[in-house]
């Protein structure tokens, strides 16, 4: 119990370390600097001590989106084994208001771009709807595949794969949840190939521009709930990857902090080395994901 | 007295509510007063009805009937009663909304008649859910579905109306005719007329027909694509208050009568199952993704109506596969998803037409295109709607979540054990299904919700002063708005009652595998409410310090309020994807120049894809087709004996060539 609080506690603490490792990776790989590692602490100072500016076209919702964008990533770590600990709140079925709790947040955010009534921000809400919407079977689909293999309804004991020996029976099914569920990491949270956090023009992203008019703390939560969420998203693949749990406390956390930072290190990899897609082939990509975890599915219900 | 008599005499209170006001001349206030009071005490006492009933044992009571049959039957037992509990609430809430959205002052023309039908039609539903036999069933039926048509056509000097009515009239009694087979077999199935469990019916040769046409007659009421026809007209047709019965209750009749026949088979074959689960999905995404391409208010209810009725058919569908499989655990909470999800639907689809009613009176339009920022006005109104709409998308912590949270636990428990085959696989089908159609509807609903209540005003009618409806309306959204928060803070005891109500379907295994699951979340939800009002206030505390300036637009300052987003490019993307089934008709005007024409703008229009594309054009060209036959019957008496003649002569002479 203890152990999975520090954990918690941990991962609510260094959750803007992540979106530092990727940036680093790719100002590395293109031989920059890049911004110090600590550069997202650093903003979120910065914004939580500036003050707020709304548009006066906006309504109380426009503040519920940054607020549901920070909720969301946090209720869902509650209900994830963190550092090869069982989770604080786990119970049957938890997996589903995993997902559910993500929705909700989708919900706000995009509601909260469209109360701006900016067709940009318009249009990044359209494109984030309805990717995420392609996305989620692909989540549903490699939880269904983790069930049949643990035999657990819980994120606890699905994630336990090692002591069901899932990583020796089904190790194919598991390389393809993984790589589905990569792809949805990477929709999910605005990465190249689906969005590009760095370009500034309006047309070719989705989630930044969503949160165009939001400013001060409001940015600050969003920008905070962003790398909770990556972090969040990173730890599924960290969990497929690492199966079994290590016994004591600390080479746990270690094992799982690596893992995170390797993610990081591969999502700042695929970056470097890819462009955004079209936006008409987003959505095949998506259904590739799909398609990886349903096939999962079918291997382990041999 | 027993609950049934109970409800027998709410039902004729409810019955008898619109009597009186017919004595009364058109635009009195005072027969409307005494419609409303005698329905709202029918409704009451049959809640109290169903709630006594949910509590106890079923009874039953036969009449003596001079009819084929000699008797009459009603019996009301859990599942009647759970299905009554909708009925009753939504229905009186109805009436009191009502009160102020339809006005006798107001509607003078047709007032009368709207609140005479709408006692009659919640008096028969009560009578359909209580019925013991068929006869019972029918008689209830049929009222149902001729009061039903007066109600869509309550403006009766409006031609969309009087055609939805009438596409509604027409397919209602096709359902019927199926009815009328289907009870007729399983009569000869059963040997009798009372719907109580038979075992004869198992081993019967008419278990196929029988029930691929109760799935054909009820799913023809409840909407199940593609017999949907008549619902997306008649739903926005009609009063939004009548919409809000037909959506949240007159389907269900449908949903209810499906489970009732299930209820007496004595084991589920699984091909049954896996029609269940085929037709819900087919319903569910195909209900969602029409309705993203909507931009009629009452039309994208209507199609969601829809893709709920699909969610309740993957939850039987899970549950069937369950007890196909003699897995009881999935199969309860298949079951009790599906039911609660009934309660669910009842309650949030009512309160968002009750909410869409009264932005459709403040703006005088249902398009949403030219609706937007009215949640600056209609502060209760747009909070209803945002309530009704987060439930519908089944996102925590309210009570849509509860129902498909029940479904997709029963679909993932299918994978647990050592069940295998088609069974299993159709029931795990059924949790990526409803992950995609809850994303697709928060697609649907962060559009309408947008569209409708934020950004700034799109079109002129939106400009006028809207305002929050009065008392009545306001208190009926408030009652549902409750209800969904309850039922998402509460759901052991709502997923309990689904659980007895399922004990019908489950053929006499006991279950409980539902409340065991659902302790641990009761207090999630609880803890995520907690933390969200609390970050909120955070936020709006430092919120009211903020500075006030423009939407930031890229420098260019003149865009306004036609720049925004609307209804039609929100969902293009989504709508463009599934172009295969929602077949849109696009407008896209071609840009030239730094400064394109105004007043052209993207726009898409979905006509139903079955009604619009395929049934009437096929009627149309058989009409046509039908036409050359028409020749030989010119009404003149001469060519009809020349036909005489001539037959008999080709007859006489086939009979000579012998």
């Amino acid at each position: 119990m203890v152990t999975s609080i520090a954990n918690l506690l941990a991962v609510l603490v260094l959750a803007p370390l992540l979106p530092g490792v990727i940036n680093k990776t790719k100002a590395l790989v293109a031989g920059r600097t890049g911004p110090p590692l600590l550069q997202v602490y650093f903003d979120l100072a910065k914004l939580l001590r500036k003050g707020f500016v709304v548009s006066t076209t906006t309504t109380w919702v426009f503040l519920a989106g940054p607020v549901v964008s920070v909720v969301a990533p946090v209720v869902a770590s509650l209900l994830l084994p963190l550092g090869g600990r069982p989770a604080l709140l786990s119970f049957t079925g938890d997996m589903i208001l995993f997902v559910g709790v993500f929705a909700l947040a989708r919900f706000f955010v995009a509601a909260a771009a469209m109360d701006t009534g900016s067709p940009f921000e318009g249009m990044g809400a359209a494109r984030e709807v309805t990717f995420s919407a392609l996305a989620e079977p692909a989540l549903l689909f490699g939880m269904l595949a983790l069930t049949r293999m643990s035999g657990s309804l819980s994120l606890t004991g699905m994630f336990d794969l090692g002591a069901s020996a899932a990583w020796q029976k089904s190790s194919a099914s598991i390389i393809l949840i993984l790589a589905s569920w990569f792809i949805v990491l990477l929709a999910e949270n605005a990465r190249v190939p689906f969005d590009d956090p760095t370009t500034h023009l309006e047309l070719t992203m989705i989630h930044e521009v969503m949160v165009l008019d939001h400013a001060g703390p409001a940015l600050g939560f969003i920008v905070y709930g962003g790398a909770l969420k990556l972090t969040v998203f990173a730890e599924l693949l960290v969990m497929l990857l690492i199966p079994s749990r290590p016994g004591s406390g600390a080479l746990a956390f270690a094992a799982s902090a690596g893992g995170l930072v390797g993610v990081g290190v591969v999502v700042g990899l695929v970056e470097s080395s890819m462009a955004r897609l079209r936006l008409v082939r987003v959505p095949q990509l998506l259904v590739t994901a799909t398609l990886l975890a349903g096939f999962a599915v079918v291997l382990v219900l041999r | 007295m027993t609950s049934l008599e109970l409800l027998l005499v709410a039902s004729v209170l409810a019955g008898v509510s619109g009597l009186p006001g017919l004595l009364f001349p058109p635009g009195r206030a005072a027969g409307q007063r005494i419609a409303t009071v005698l329905h709202v005490l029918g409704c009451v006492a049959g809640a109290g009805a169903a709630a006594w009933a949910l509590a106890g044992g079923a009874v039953t009571i036969r009449l003596a009937w001079p009819l084929p049959g000699g008797s009459v039957a009603f019996s009301l037992d859990r599942l009647s009663a759970f299905f009554l509990v909708p009925v009753f609430v939504v229905a009186g809430l109805g009436s009191i909304y009502g009160e102020g959205y339809w006005a006798e002052s107001r509607h003078p023309e047709n007032g009368r008649k709207l609140r005479f039908f709408y006692g009659v039609v919640t008096a028969s539903l009560a009578l359909v859910m209580a019925a013991g036999d068929a006869w019972a069933f029918l008689a209830g039926w049929e009222v149902v579905s001729v009061a039903a048509f007066f109600l869509v056509t309550t403006d009766q000097n409006d031609a969309r109306a009087l055609r939805a009515g009438w596409i509604y009239l027409v397919s209602a009694h096709v359902g019927t005719l199926i009815l009328f087979a289907m009870f007729t077999l399983l009569r000869d199935a059963t040997g009798g007329w009372l719907l109580v469990p038979s075992e004869a019916l198992g081993s019967s040769a008419l278990l196929r027909p029988i029930l691929l046409l109760a799935l054909a007659g009820f799913g023809l009421k409840a909407g199940v694509i593609p017999l949907h026809i008549w619902l997306p007209d008649a739903h926005a047709a009609a009063p939004s208050h009548v919409s809000a019965l037909l959506s949240g209750v007159v389907l269900k009749m449908g949903i209810y009568g499906l489970v009732r026949v299930l209820s007496m088979l004595p084991a589920y074959p699984t091909w049954l199952g896996l029609a269940l689960v085929a037709l819900g999905i087919s319903s569910g995404v195909l209900g969602v993704v029409l309705a993203l391409a909507q931009h009629d208010l009452k039309r994208l209810l209507a199609y969601h109506s829809i893709e709920n009725i699909g969610i309740i058919l993957i939850g039987l569908g899970v549950g069937a596969l369950g007890m196909a499989q003699g897995r009881l655990d999935w199969a309860v909470l298949g079951f009790a998803g599906g039911l609660l999800h009934v309660w669910n639907h009842a309650a949030f689809k009512s309160l968002l037409f009750y909410s869409a009613g009264a932005v459709i009176r403040a703006t005088g339009t249902r398009e949403i295109d030219s609706m937007g920022g009215l949640l600056r006005r209609m502060r209760f109104t747009g909070a209803a709607f945002l309530v009704g709409a987060a439930a519908i998308c089944g996102l925590p912590p309210l009570n849509g979540f509860v129902s498909e949270w029940l479904i997709t636990l029963g679909s993932f428990r299918a994978l647990t054990g050592d069940s295998a085959g088609a069974g299993m696989l159709g029931a795990a089908a059924g949790a990526p299904a409803l992950a995609l159609i809850g994303a697709l509807a928060v697609a649907c609903f962060v559009k309408a919700f947008a569209a409708v209540f934020l950004g700034s005003p799109r079109g002129p009618a939106a400009a006028i002063e809207a305002g929050d409806p009065n008392r009545s309306m306001l208190f009926s959204m408030g009652g549902l708005a409750l209800a969904c928060v309850v039922i998402g803070l509460w759901p052991a005891g709502a997923a309990g009652l689904g659980r007895d109500a399922a004990g019908a379907l489950l053929l006499g295994h006991a279950g409980s595998r539902a409340d065991a699951d659902l302790g641990a979340l009761g207090g999630i939800p609880l803890l995520l409410v907690v933390f969200l009002a609390a970050m909120g206030l955070a936020a709006a505390a430092r919120a009211r310090r903020a500075a006030r300036t423009t939407t930031w637009d890229c420098g260019y300052a003149s865009g306004g309020p036609r720049i925004q987003y609307t209804a039609s490019s929100f969902a293009q993307m989504l709508v463009g994807m599934f172009r295969w089934a929602v077949l849109p008709d696009e407008h896209r005007p071609s840009v030239a120049g730094p400064f394109p024409a105004a007043g052209e703008r993207f726009e898409s229009h979905a006509p139903d894809p079955v009604l619009d594309r395929l049934l009437l054009p096929g009627l149309t060209r058989g009409r046509s087709f039908l036409g050359l036959a028409r020749v030989i019957q010119a009404g003149r008496i001469q060519a009809y004996l020349l036909y005489i003649v001539v037959t008999l002569v080709v007859l006489l002479a086939w009979s000579a060539s012998w």
